[in-house]
């Protein structure tokens, strides 16, 4: 495959970027600095903002304050055209009366490139994304995930600071979404290039992010790593947004060092005292770190549902906590309803968070 | 791209002020008189002229404010500054510009309270030219830009440029005139001052009378337009019901047929069907001549009158009715009659409980639909009206008339105004609410209820006579043009034809157009022609900016160009010609007046296909083109109209037959040099002449379905590839 030259990526730097329409706040004001050559998710459920700001990034809507800096550019009031970011569209939003060859040259010969020239990269570019010899073809005569390629390519022609995307993935089937957002990941990471990438499934943030914005009700709940927020989220929202997690109240006995000693019903589990001093408190416990071991042994509990999953099995155990869901491999001995166990946590699994 | 920069803006705004002749040129301008600076003759010179050497100091802020401008046309200096400098200049330029054209007219000042203030002005002015058009434009442009470069409009010149330029030509061709009307109904008459003549004009009992209820004399006009526009609104919105019921629910072998009876009332003139009643119940129509030598009965004139406006009205809009319906009753969901009928209904209560509650909206709509166009028809009531008058003639007879009241004209206009109005809002009321209509895009599965038997007979019993007394009237009207005096001499002919657009062949083999109607014809063509794209042009560039952009503003925008369809064509008739017979827009008697009215008559259709189609058009195509370093101008070039070939071509088709048919507002500003076809036919038909308008009326419909066939070739089809090919719809 050929590559594309590398180092234009630029980086993205909101500085109390925020979005108003009349009394409504699509977007609280913003902070945020996307460094260059990563590759940053947006993802919140839908109302969050998150697409709104991405649009702003791009140039589609204008922020109502705050400033936007790309490179050292001061881009905040530049439309869309002269910013030097290109985006990939939920509906890909190819154009439908043109070849594909015509879509993907159409960003070169806006900014001035001779036809002849501007169809030579074009034809490169759809190398890259695996797509040589589907120039002549219209949009419509292709497939969901060739469209998605073809989208991609128009995209990246342009040689952008910042690449775009909004949902790439949601128009595609589960197993296609899987090996797309593992090629864009390797293509991203192969070109260097800086990625704003939208989506409110979690799994694809966690699988293609350096780093994932979590937004909720038009802010940031939190930002990380996607090994951060999974095992250090700073809220209840966060914590069930990525991935499966039980709430439940706990009590903090004592703090040490910055270890707390924290009271689960009869467990006792030492955490990260994250901050928090002796006194009630919130936990989230993940689905794998329960453990059923023989009645008699932690914490009692009943088995009121159990699902066979495939790889895994899903248990709904009735506790004193209330009920708590977990998973389990299907190669360890299946538990049926109404059977009685005792259950143990891994402290890897549990965390102490704020409301 | 210099055309598309500030500072080619800013050159036209300095060639209309300093170089042009500002005002307009009886003879026309000649190579020669487009260098105005210099100009002996005041009334030739460019504005910088005629204020330097001919002491016509209402000029200096014209050239002051484009000459400000000039910093801000510059591509230098930073953009707040650049700014600041063409919304100064160029918005005293502009407010210049009108300031000078209201203020002083051929009288001197225009107003008496400023004789009073500044003391008579031995000077006087005509209407706007070249130069002055020129700077007009040029100036808000620059204001424009200056809105863009102060980040409105998301720094998008090309769309505040377009919101500037709809706004500006609204205010101008549609807003100005009918407000002008109104005024002039306060014009003093005789020795009674403003309200007097207000009251005298108001309170009129020609308008108002009732006297028709009490005594055998004529009611007022008021109640005779609102007596017509009721009852063909009933009568057609039951027929168009019991078409749309047969052709979309009953099988029936002539459905495709009766299709067609929708394209009718596009492509005749309005006043086709009036003909046709005459050659039938007419004194010497068919019918009258048959009872007349059958039983010996005298019918007489009944046709003449109410009756024959009525039936004229009911024949030529059912149609229209039968068009709207057609979708509202295509529009209820198969699945909800389905549904009822699993419900254990028979069919008609079915049909009862749930097709006919969601037609409701659908039939007001159609209802009101046919009140305007009942409203505003001039056609049929001067055809067969006879002494039955109604506003829209009244409005003809009191400005042609040998009265020459304005004022009365005026006051007419405005009740009609408030009429469509009326009905407008109630309109957009009604279908607001339209949330039945339940069209989803997944495709509704299920079959359409069959019709119950006792709906499908009446249904029947209705349309079909009437079907085919309008295939009669048709017929007969057209085979009027081919014998020689109707109801006398029957001798087919060809004569009609041959007086109307006879060839001759001169001595030096030069082609002579002999015909008394080529004139007309070929002038009509010609607006047509230069009117349809224009009206296309900035339909579509209202309809993108109406769907695509956010700006204040914007429902202020949709609203007045919704409502320039309120108002009936003879109030703009009127209201042109009371507004451009002076300066400072001085355009009565040219062919620019005929076009504005084409264009502005005939925008919301427009605007309304183009709205249609950019709905169904994804938004994220024209910003992927944005973002793909498109300009808006290119975005919209490439992207957005390849895909909207459909809408064009409605836009296209319906500005150009509605241009060649429209009477209404027409006969009030032809001229002897720009005369057009339908007033032609309409004059001929005023003096008995039926032969001539018949054959005249065959070619104008011939015509126009060729230019249908030759746009929609023209303009071609969209090319999606396979799959994507799903028709767009585009509602005529």
């Amino acid at each position: 495959m050929t590559t594309l030259p590398k180092g234009r990526s630029a980086t993205v730097r909101l500085s109390g970027i925020g979005k108003r329409y009349g009394e409504v706040r699509a977007v609280k004001p913003v902070d945020l600095v996307i460094e260059g050559g990563t590759l940053v998710t947006l993802l919140g459920p839908s109302g969050c903002g998150k697409t709104t700001l991405l649009r702003m990034i791009a140039g589609l809507e204008q922020a109502s304050e705050g400033r936007l800096y790309i490179g050292e550019r001061d881009v905040t009031l530049l439309p869309a055209g002269a910013r030097n970011v290109s985006m990939v569209f939920q509906s890909y939003a190819l154009f439908p009366h043109m070849s594909v060859l015509d879509n993907v040259a159409y960003g070169l010969i806006s900014s001035g490139l001779r036809k002849r020239e501007a169809h030579a990269r074009a034809e490169t570019t759809l190398e890259t994304v695996g797509l040589k010899g589907f120039g002549t073809r219209l949009p419509s005569e292709m497939s969901g995930g060739q469209q998605q390629r073809v989208a991609v390519a128009r995209a990246l022609v342009l040689e952008p600071e910042v690449l775009l995307f909004d949902e790439p993935l949601s128009n595609l089937d589960t197993r296609l979404r899987r090996t797309m957002r593992e090629e864009i990941r390797a293509l991203q990471q192969r070109l260097g290039l800086t990625v704003v990438y939208v989506t409110h499934d979690q799994s694809e943030a966690l699988a293609v992010s350096d780093k994932i914005v979590v937004m909720r009700n038009a802010e940031i709940a939190q930002a990380g790593t996607p090994a951060e927020l999974y095992t250090q989220p700073a809220s209840i929202f966060v914590a069930t947004f990525m991935g499966e997690a039980n709430h439940v109240r706990a009590e903090v006995e004592q703090v040490e060092e910055g270890v707390a000693r924290v009271a689960l019903g009869q467990l006792r589990v030492e955490l990260p005292a994250r901050g928090f001093s002796p006194g009630a408190v919130d936990a989230v416990i993940r689905p794998e770190a329960i453990l059923a071991g023989p009645p008699g042994e932690g914490l009692p509990a009943t088995v009121a549902r159990a699902t066979y999953m495939g790889a895994h099995r899903e248990y709904l155990f009735a506790t004193e906590l209330g009920e708590l869901f977990a998973t389990a491999p299907s190669r360890l001995p299946p538990l049926v309803a109404g059977q009685e166990v005792g259950l143990a946590l891994d402290p890897g699994g549990v965390v102490l968070v704020r409301p | 791209m210099f055309a598309g920069s500030s500072l080619f803006f800013w050159l036209l705004a300095a060639l209309g002020a300093l170089v042009l002749p500002w005002h307009m040129q009886q003879e026309g301008v000649g190579l020669a008189g487009l260098m105005a600076f210099g100009q002996a003759d005041p009334e030739a010179a460019s504005a910088i002229w005629q204020a330097l050497a001919h002491g016509r100091f209402w000029f200096w802020p014209v050239v002051a404010g484009v000459l400000l401008a000039l910093p801000g046309a510059l591509p230098l200096g930073p953009a707040a500054r650049r700014a600041q400098f063409l919304l100064a200049g160029g918005g005293l330029g502009l407010v210049a510009i009108v300031a000078q054209g209201l203020a002083i007219g051929i009288g001197g000042w225009s107003f008496a309270w400023m004789e009073a203030a500044f003391g008579p002005l031995d000077d006087r002015q005509f209407g706007i030219g070249l130069g002055g058009s020129l700077a007009f434009l040029g100036c808000l442009v620059l204001v424009t830009d200056g809105l863009a470069l102060r980040g409105l409009f998301k720094g998008d010149r090309f769309v505040s440029g377009a919101v500037g330029v709809l706004f500006a030509s609204i205010l101008l061709f549609t807003a100005w005139p009918v407000l002008n009307v109104l005024g002039q109904i306060f014009t003093p008459q005789g020795e009674l001052d403003a309200m007097a003549a207000l009251g005298t004009r108001l309170f009129d009992q020609k308008i108002w009378g009732l006297g028709c209820v009490t005594a055998s004399v004529n009611c007022g006009v008021f109640w005779n337009t609102l007596l017509l526009a009721t009852s063909t609104a009933s009568a057609a919105t039951l027929l168009g019901l019991c078409f749309a019921l047969i052709v979309t629910r009953a099988r029936f072998p002539g459905r495709r047929a009766m299709r067609l009876l929708t394209v009718l009332p596009i492509i005749t003139p309005p006043f086709v069907i009036g003909l046709g009643l005459i050659l039938i119940f007419g004194r010497s129509g068919v019918v009258n001549q048959m009872v007349e030598t059958v039983f010996g009965w005298e019918l007489g004139r009944w046709i003449y009158g109410y009756n024959g406006v009525f039936l004229a009205q009911v024949f030529s809009f059912t149609p229209t009715a039968f068009l709207v319906l057609i979708g509202v009753v295509e529009g209820i969901s198969p699945s909800m009659e389905e549904a009822s009928q699993t419900l254990r209904a028979s069919e008609m209560r079915t049909f009862q409980s749930v097709t006919l509650p969601l037609m409701v909206p659908g039939l007001a709509n159609a209802w009101l639909v046919v009140f305007v166009e009942s409203l505003a028809d001039f056609g049929n009531p001067i055809v067969l009206g006879g002494s039955f008058g109604v506003l829209s003639t009244e409005i003809f007879f009191a400005v042609v008339g040998a009265q020459q009241d304005f004022g009365r004209a005026a006051v007419l206009a405005a009740i009609m105004l408030l009429l469509g109005l009326g009905a407008f809002l109630l309109q957009r009321a009604v279908v607001g609410r339209r949330s039945y209509v339940s069209v989803t895009g997944k495709g509704d599965v299920g079959l359409p209820t069959k019709l119950p038997r006792p709906v499908r007979l009446v249904a029947f019993a209705i349309a079909i006579p009437w079907a085919i007394l309008t295939v009669v009237v048709y017929s007969m009207a057209l085979a009027g043009a081919f014998v020689r005096v109707w109801g006398r001499d029957w001798t087919p002919t060809l004569s009609h034809f041959a007086r109307a657009f006879a060839i001759e062949w001169a001595a030096d083999g030069r082609m002579m157009f002999t015909g008394g109607a080529w004139n007309s014809l070929l002038t009509t063509i010609q607006l047509a022609a230069i009117a349809a794209p224009i009206t296309a042009a900035i339909g579509l560039l209202a309809a993108w900016v109406l769907t695509r952009q956010r700006f204040t503003g914007r429902t202020t925008l949709e609203f007045s160009l919704m409502l320039t369809f309120a108002v009936p064509g003879t109030v703009i008739g009127v209201a042109y010609i009371l507004t451009y017979n002076v300066p400072p827009l001085e355009i009565t008697g040219t062919a620019i007046i005929l076009i504005a009215c084409f264009v502005f008559r005939n925008l919301p259709v427009g605007v309304r296909s183009g709205v249609a189609a950019m709905s169904q058009l994804d938004k994220s195509l024209d910003e992927a083109a944005i973002t793909l370093r498109a300009s808006t101008f290119r975005a919209l070039r490439t992207v957005v109209l390849p895909l909207l070939k459909p809408a064009i071509v409605t836009a296209l088709v319906y500005s150009f037959v509605r241009a060649m048919t429209t009477v209404s507002a027409v006969i009030f500003l032809v001229s002897a040099e720009y005369e057009m076809a339908t007033v032609f036919i309409i004059n001929r038909v005023i003096n008995g002449d039926y032969g001539l308008a018949i054959a005249y009326c065959a070619v104008l419909i011939v015509l126009m379905v060729a230019t249908i066939g030759l746009i929609n070739l023209l303009v071609g089809r969209r090319k999606l590839g396979r799959r994507a090919a799903a028709p767009v719809g585009a509602p005529a």
